[in-house]
């Protein structure tokens, strides 16, 4: 599979981006161990030409543009929790007519459209106006850091968090599990509008979402990155572990990576040894209570197994589709 | 004075004559004024979607996009919220953006217009003003306005579809002037105006694209050589200023506008003051509304003048900015003042009379008068009872007066 894949931008490169003309800047207030400044500083570096970035509300945007100070070296604008990706439509929008307007803008290098939201503003309160954006064909790149929960405001379910999660208004207790739903499949009601391209990523796999980034911006129309971030406040994990956390969800097939071009689904990443999915679980205390637990922890196993076999088999038709036989997974 | 299309003037009691054959008018409903100014200004980006009483005006300025008329980029979003919001995106970008809305639209809109006020971006928004629910109903009042009255915008109310088109050519250049620099909502009461054809007079569109002039931010967010952080997050040691930073731009925003409306009248013959007096010489009981019933108080007065009743009119083009001061002068002391309100504000006091009231400071006996929610007409003959009210003794702390009820709410 991965033979097939366009080479990775080299993290050297991205280093040395960085470097030359730092994007997002140190002296925010993100939590030690946030997964969110991998997110956004390995998409912004793996971007080639000017980018303008619209944050939704969020740790992200409240961490980083506390007045008089700011993160951001790139033009950047918040507006509110749930029209990030509707507020981008209008500079993009902007951006198309003055090209044709002014001449002065015609001959400014092609920037790219960069809209950061979190799961509670992409998947929840934000899922309409993304939907509106992607339904118009806007040149935007909706990058989504999913970290489960409304980690901002202390750590609430969102349609992100998944089954059995502890949250603040989903707690774990005596007569509760946690969040009794399943979490939603945002990639897959992205997917459904039939955009050019859409990928799942993690901060576990810097170079696959680099390359994601990279491809992403480079489309006509709208993209969407569905990237995996780890809370080590709201999962309960040790800072320090954030990236394992976040790996541990790709190895247990919890979390694919895969991307969709063009409507064809394929996998960016197969993991060659399978951990269960009790590991990831019994790494973060948000799943604690599921220890005494095992029918539901199995119950999990069957649902990510069955999720990874739906993966699989569309990546495997749309294979044969492609080029008439099946890939090695 | 507006004519329903359809009536004939000569059917309706105190209707004055109107001039549509006169020569370089058209006849145009408000909506379709409000979009002709559009089609003048050519913005950058409108973003639109459809309610009822303002979708005439986006329908009129897409089929315009359609036969090649306009240039800009017109997004058919799917919300107001979106709307608004991809406004202030366009707008914060580097690019002149409008749009339309009313009642339950403008409401989803409302947290956007405060980030756009506070942001500074003089987005121009067109308004068919209508009742808010429940009961749903599509009709005209401005309630719709006053829910977005804290907002930040300036909001401007026209009598009639001359002044729609007036108040939307104008409204870039007070959006947009480097003392001013917020939202600008230009008011047409829902169907009165909206939907009723009138004898409307253009600028041509050279002197009205001259007369607007190109679009400027200090700070695009296109411009991607010189980055800035917008919209950021304020604790309590900086919120406060940047919220009265708006309040200072709305107090100089009607120096602003009176050199606009100069420079209009100029062009146009027509005054686009603040404040409309009508012959409130020597007028000892005043009435003050805001939008189309203003016509037929006009004419009300009118017909009192010629039976000798020193009755007079003063016609609220800005609600916000407030112009306070002027309107206290203009009052003086010692007249009886009627606040013809076509809003409730439950509990409290009638938007328009709250402003008055403000304003005048107790020099002026006050008179509340609320009316037409949600489309009920308000008559000549209401306004004749109002005029009647004021001639007799006043007495403080009476409540509003409800006009053309057609059923007892105690109140």
């Amino acid at each position: 599979m991965s033979a097939s894949l366009p080479r990775p931008p080299r993290l050297k490169e991205l280093a040395r981006h960085e470097e030359a003309q730092p994007r997002f800047l140190g002296g925010h207030s993100l939590c030690a161990g946030c997964g969110i400044p991998t997110v956004v500083r390995t998409v912004l570096n793996a971007i080639e030409g000017p980018v303008v970035v619209v944050n939704a509300t969020g740790c992200l945007e409240v961490a980083t543009s506390r007045y008089p100070t700011t993160a951001w070296n790139v033009p950047w604008l918040h507006a509110a929790f749930e029209n990030a990706a509707a507020t981008m439509s209008g500079i993009e929008a902007a951006d198309r007519v003055l090209r044709r307007r002014s001449p002065d803008r015609a001959r400014a290098p092609r920037t790219t459209f960069v809209v950061f939201g979190g799961d509670g503003g992409t998947y929840d309160i934000g899922l309409q106006s993304l939907s509106g954006a992607l339904e118009r064909g806007h040149r935007l790149l909706y990058v989504c850091y999913d970290n489960e929960a409304y980690m901002n405001t202390g750590i609430q379910r969102s349609s992100a968090t998944p089954f059995g999660a502890s949250t603040t208004t989903t707690p774990a207790g005596a007569q509760a599990l946690g969040k009794i739903q399943q979490r939603k499949d945002l990639t897959a009601i992205v997917a459904a509008h039939h955009i050019p391209y859409v990928a799942q990523a993690s901060i576990s796999h810097v170079q696959d979402l680099a390359r994601k980034a990279r491809t992403a911006s480079a489309v006509e129309g709208p993209s969407f990155l569905n990237v995996l971030s780890a809370c080590p406040l709201g999962w309960g994990t040790p800072g320090r572990d954030a990236i394992a956390s976040a790996r541990m969800a790709v190895e247990s097939r919890y979390w694919p990576l895969f991307e969709i071009v063009g409507g064809r689904y394929r996998l960016s990443h197969v993991p060659a040894h399978p951990v269960p999915v009790a590991q990831w679980l019994g790494m973060q205390t948000r799943f604690a209570h599921l220890a005494d637990r095992p029918d539901l922890v199995r119950e999990i196993q069957a649902a990510v197994d069955r999720d990874w076999q739906t993966l699989v088999d569309r990546v495997r038709a749309d294979a044969e589709a492609a080029e008439g036989s099946a890939p090695a997974v | 004075m507006v004519v329903m299309a359809g009536d004939r003037a000569s059917s309706l009691p105190g209707v004055r004559a109107t001039r549509a054959g006169a020569r370089g008018m058209r006849l145009l409903t408000g909506a379709q004024a409000a979009a002709e100014a559009m089609r003048q200004i050519d913005p950058d980006v409108v973003p639109i979607y459809p309610i009822t009483p303002q979708t005439p005006i986006i329908e009129t300025f897409a089929a315009m996009q359609a036969a090649g008329r306009v240039s800009g980029e017109l997004v058919n979003v799917e919300s107001e919220h979106s709307a608004m919001s991809a406004a202030l995106g366009a707008a914060l970008a580097g690019g002149r953006a409008m749009t339309a809305t009313a009642s339950q639209g403008l409401a989803y809109m409302v947290e956007v217009i405060y980030i756009a006020a506070a942001l500074r971006a003089p987005v121009v928004m067109a308004v068919g003003n209508r009742a808010l629910s429940a009961p749903i109903n599509i009709h005209g009042d401005h309630s719709d306005a006053m829910l977005a009255r804290d907002a930040g915008a300036i909001s401007l109310f026209a009598e009639n579809a001359q002044e729609a088109y007036d108040l939307m050519l104008c409204a870039p250049r007070l959006a947009e002037h480097p003392d001013v620099m917020l939202p600008v909502m230009v008011g047409q009461d829902g169907f009165t105006i909206t939907h009723s054809a009138e004898p409307v007079s253009l600028l041509p569109d050279e002197t009205a694209r001259r007369f607007v002039g190109p679009y400027r931010v200090p700070t695009p967010l296109l411009d991607t050589a010189r980055p800035t952080t917008q919209g950021t997050f304020a604790m309590p040691d900086a919120y406060f200023e940047f919220r009265l930073e708006i309040e200072a731009a709305q107090r100089r925003a009607l120096g602003a506008w009176r050199q606009i409306a100069a420079q209009y009248r100029a062009l146009s013959g027509r005054r686009l003051g603040a404040l409309e007096a009508y012959r409130l010489g020597g007028a000892e009981r005043v009435l003050i509304a805001m939008g189309s019933v203003a016509g037929t108080a006009k004419d009300v007065v009118d017909a009192l003048r010629a039976r000798g009743e020193p009755v007079g009119l003063v016609k609220v083009r800005s609600f916000r900015p407030f112009p306070g001061r002027r309107l206290a002068a203009l009052l003086g002391q010692g007249r009886r003042v009627g606040v013809l309100d076509r809003a409730l504000s439950p509990g409290g006091s009638a938007p328009l009379l709250a402003e008055i009231a403000a304003a005048t400071g107790g020099r002026v006996a006050l008179d509340s008068f609320v009316g037409g929610l949600g489309g009920r007409d308000i008559t000549p003959d209401h306004i004749a009872g109002a005029f009647a009210r004021l001639g007799r003794p006043h007495r403080v702390g009476r409540g509003a007066t409800y006009l053309g009820l057609q059923r007892e709410v105690r109140v």
